[in-house]
C-alpha cells in the first residue's frame, strides 16, 4: 500500500506542497486546510496540481473548501471528500506523511 | 477619545482565514483601533486576499464563520480597503468575488501608501 | 464559569454575565439579565435589544456604542440614534448592558 500524503499550507505561502510533489513517491495526496486553494483553478499554482495528477491520486477535504468558498471551483481530477472519507483514507494507507 | 491624536493606522493582511488565527485578531484590531478615531486602511495582499472570498461556509470546520465582519467595516468608518492587484490575478480572482467594495491597486501604487502611515501592523 | 437559574433550567454565564452560548437566548432570560442589571424592559428596550441581535446576525459582532449609536439612528430615526437617548435606557452603557441583555457577547474594544 502506498503512503498517504496529506499538506496543509497553501501553495501561495510555503513551498510545503511544492516540496512533497518533487520528492514524495506516487501514491495519494490530500490537501487540507489552506493547502485547499491548491485544488482550486485559476490560481498561479494550479499545473502543480494538473501535472501530478499523474503520478498522485488527490484529494481534498470539502468541509475546508466550504469555509474557504471554493469548493466551486475545483480543478478536475481532484476528488472532494468529508471527515469519513479522510479517515478510509489513512486506514487504506500503509502509512502518512504530513508535510507540516 | 475624539479630542485625541489621530494616527494613520495600515494594516497589513497577508494570511489566509481559518488556517491560521491571524485574519480573526488581525480584524478585532482594526475594529478596535477604528473606535479609537484613527485614520485606518486595511489592506490585503498574497494569502490574505482570501479573507475577502465572497461565499465562506464554516459549519463543516465548527469553526466561527467571521466574513460578514468585513461589512461592518463601513459602519465603523473604515473606507481604506485596499488590494493587491497581482494577488488576486494569482488566485484567479476579480473584484466581483469579493464580499465588499475595495480599491485594487498596483504594487507602486500600495508602496508608496504604505510609505505615508504612521504605524504598520502586520498579521 | 458561572450560571443563571431561569424558568428551572441554568445557562452559563461568564464572570460579568453574559451567556456563553448565544442560542440560550430566549425572552425570559432577557429579561432575567435585565433584572441583574435593574434594567425594567420596556417597548424601548426590547427595540433596542432586537436591533443589537439582527446586527450581530448579520456582522457576527457586537458594535461598539458609536457604532451603534449611528446605525440605530439611520434605521430609527435620529431622536433614538443619540447617546442620551440610549444612555437613558441602558445608563452603565448602552453596548455593554444592552449587549447581555441581548445575549451577545462583550463588544469588541471594550475593556
Amino acid at each position: 500500500m502506498p503512503i498517504l500524503n496529506i499538506v496543509n499550507k497553501s501553495p501561495l505561502e510555503r513551498n510545503a506542497l511544492a516540496s512533497c510533489l518533487r520528492i514524495a513517491a506516487p501514491g495519494a495526496l490530500l490537501l487540507i486546510e489552506d493547502a485547499v486553494y491548491a485544488a482550486t483553478r485559476g490560481t498561479s499554482t494550479e499545473a502543480e496540481i494538473t501535472t501530478a495528477l499523474s503520478k498522485f491520486r488527490i484529494y481534498a477535504l470539502l468541509p475546508d473548501l466550504q469555509a474557504r468558498a471554493v469548493a466551486d471551483r475545483v480543478i478536475d481530477g481532484v476528488a472532494t471528500i468529508d471527515y469519513e472519507g479522510f479517515v478510509d483514507l489513512v486506514a487504506e494507507h500503509s502509512a502518512c506523511q504530513s508535510w507540516l | 477619545m475624539s479630542e485625541g491624536i489621530t494616527k494613520k493606522f495600515m494594516f497589513v493582511n497577508r494570511t489566509a482565514p481559518y488556517g491560521s488565527i491571524y485574519a480573526l485578531e488581525s480584524l478585532e484590531v482594526v475594529l478596535i483601533t477604528a473606535a479609537f478615531d484613527q485614520d485606518v486602511s486595511v489592506v490585503f495582499i498574497d494569502d490574505g486576499v482570501w479573507q475577502l472570498k465572497k461565499g465562506q461556509q464554516t459549519k463543516g470546520i465548527e469553526t466561527k464563520n467571521f466574513s460578514p465582519t468585513y461589512r461592518a467595516l463601513e459602519g465603523y468608518d473604515v473606507e481604506k480597503l485596499y488590494v493587491d492587484r497581482e494577488s488576486l490575478a494569482a488566485r484567479g480572482l476579480t473584484e466581483e468575488d469579493l464580499l465588499v467594495d475595495v480599491v485594487v491597486m498596483d504594487a507602486d501604487e500600495l508602496g508608496k501608501l504604505m510609505a505615508e502611515q504612521d504605524v504598520i501592523l502586520s498579521f | 464559569m458561572s450560571t443563571i437559574e431561569v424558568n428551572g433550567k441554568s445557562f452559563e454565564t461568564d464572570e460579568e454575565g453574559y451567556l456563553v452560548n448565544l442560542s440560550d437566548w430566549n425572552e425570559d432570560v432577557a429579561n432575567h439579565i435585565a433584572g441583574t442589571e435593574n434594567v425594567e424592559m420596556s417597548q424601548n428596550h426590547w427595540e433596542v435589544v432586537n436591533f443589537l441581535r439582527k446586527y450581530y446576525d448579520e456582522y457576527q459582532i457586537a458594535p461598539a456604542v458609536r457604532v451603534l449609536t449611528k446605525a440605530i439612528g439611520k434605521t430609527l430615526g435620529p431622536e433614538k440614534g443619540n447617546s442620551a437617548y440610549l444612555y437613558e435606557l441602558f445608563p452603565y452603557g448602552p453596548a455593554k448592558q444592552a449587549c447581555k441583555i441581548a445575549g451577545l457577547p462583550k463588544p469588541t474594544g471594550c475593556v
